[in-house]
């Protein structure tokens, strides 16, 4: 593929004895990239890779040219975990300006990523007061600062209500045609369809890469949900 | 290696949440110069015994407190996501810990301060030594106390556990550090124990603060809870990794 962002190859991780990622091979390009799968396959663990802050046993993770996690990379990749990750005692503002000065981006950066979330009425209040949603969309913001090159997004959309999750969407492909990579993880599958690029994970693998339309072309099916069953399916078959 | 401008930022966020929190302002602050106060009032019979214990309580109460804060705090920060989201930016792990020492040392050059100036002039509490000295023991030791808090914080999943490490690592050095029994008069095993307790030589720093004005054996004094402190913070240090599984 032209231009990857991340390139990940024969990746392995072992977490408790268990092997949670099993030499996995993907690129990631531009664009919105959807890491699909039901929870537990292992999304957040190759997130993590990504990020570098994942203990790896084997392959290598390569993020805009160098490995993933190194000094290079702290300033251009944005990553919200599942959690919010912001400090629930200090306000939306005091967050931001806290990150952006860890950042040492500009000062302006943080009325920026205010108002990309649409928090802007909000800013001086105390994050723990605020809705899940609201919290969710401070923690986005604190990735958005400093407009990284790649950005990871652990569930960002779970458990909203489904006007915020459109609107979040939107604000995801309006990132990514700003030039910012943007790769969300979500293991609910309908959401397959708002992506440009999807991964399809299951049990630590990759079962099937592509645009959602190749996808389901592959699969012979007319929904991506249909899709994920027929390749278990196909998978399971050969292997028995 | 260290960055200032993200030392520094920590620093001041954690200033900022301590001040947004009354009532963990208030124990840090407040409540030394009233355990203090009640101290004084108990043995209001027997000033003597106050004269002895007054300056080891200036001792414990840095220790303590910033041991539970700082244990709550950085077990908040490793399981919140925000400790895992600092590692993505530039900020190394020697940033994390000058910060968090530095904001709660800060706090603890005031909490000296108050407590001693209460101490001094209203419970009458003899000091012969120089004033700014029972600063610096009161620092190193509140620092001490970051340190092992931050380290003990690696090793508790929930705040019940974290909260637990009290009892099991400050109590024992209280009961040791010469605030029941002078050191001397302990069993020997016991008073070879209290000798390796980093708590029981920021106590001695304060009781001759208290007794004489000569400060070579306080300086002693501050260099062995200094070298404790640092050896808390190399294994704090290595309990903050980027990569975890």
């Amino acid at each position: 593929m032209m231009n990857s962002v991340v390139v990940v190859d024969a990746l392995r991780v072992v977490r408790g004895g268990r092997e949670v990622l099993v030499g996995l091979d993907l690129e990631i390009g531009p664009g919105v990239t959807g890491l699909l799968g039901p929870s537990g396959c292992g999304k957040s663990t190759l997130l993590r890779s990504v990020v570098g802050v994942q203990r790896t046993a084997g392959g290598s993770v390569t993020v805009l040219g160098v490995p993933a996690g190194t000094t290079p990379l702290r300033d251009r990749v944005g990553y919200q975990t599942q959690s919010s990750s912001v400090y629930d005692d200090l306000t939306v503002a005091e967050n931001l300006r806290f990150f952006a000065r860890v950042l040492g981006g500009p000062p302006g950066s943080v009325d920026e990523a205010v108002a990309a979330v649409d928090l802007a009425g909000h800013r001086d209040q105390v994050v723990g007061r605020l809705s899940g949603g609201q919290r969710s969309r401070v923690g986005l913001a604190v990735a958005l600062l400093g407009r990284p090159d790649l950005l990871v997004l652990d569930e960002p959309t779970v458990g909203l209500d489904p006007v915020l999750r459109r609107d979040l969407w939107a604000l995801f492909h309006r990132i990514a045609a700003d030039g910012t990579a943007v790769l969300v993880s979500s293991h609910v599958m309908d959401e397959a369809e708002r992506c440009d690029q999807l991964l399809l994970m299951r049990e630590g693998r990759i079962i099937a890469q592509g645009t959602p339309a190749a996808i389901k072309a592959q699969a012979g099916v007319d929904d991506v949900e249909g899709a994920f069953l027929a390749l278990v399916d196909t998978a399971g078959g050969e292997a028995a | 290696m260290i960055t200032p401008r993200v030392t520094l930022a920590i620093a001041a966020r954690v200033l900022t949440q301590l001040r947004r929190d009354h009532r963990t302002l208030a124990m840090l602050l407040v409540l030394p110069c009233l355990l203090q106060a009640l101290l004084w009032w108990i043995f209001e019979s027997t000033p003597l015994v106050f004269d002895r214990i007054g300056p080891a309580l200036l001792a414990i109460f840095p220790f303590f407190v910033m041991f539970l804060v700082t244990s709550i705090t950085t077990l908040r920060e490793r399981s919140s996501g925000t400790l895992e989201r600092l590692f993505t930016l530039p900020m190394g792990r020697l940033d994390f810990l000058a910060g968090y020492a530095l904001a709660f040392g800060a706090v603890a050059a005031v909490q000296a301060a108050f407590a001693a100036t209460v101490a001094v002039t209203l419970l009458d509490l003899d000091l012969n030594g120089p004033a700014v000295l029972l600063g610096v023991v009161g620092v190193a030791d509140a620092v001490l106390g970051t340190a092992l808090g931050l380290f003990v914080s690696a090793f508790a999943r929930t705040e019940f556990q974290a909260v637990q490490f009290l009892p099991a690592i400050v109590v024992p050095q209280i009961l040791l550090c010469g605030l029941l029994v002078p050191l001397e008069r302990l069993p020997g095993v016991l008073e070879a124990v209290a000798h390796v307790l980093p708590l029981t030589w920021a106590v001695d720093a304060m009781q001759e603060l208290a007794t004489t004005s000569a400060t070579g054996q306080v300086w002693r004094d501050i260099g062995v809870v200094a070298g404790f402190a640092a050896a808390a913070l190399t294994l704090g240090a290595a309990t903050l990794q980027r990569r975890t599984d």
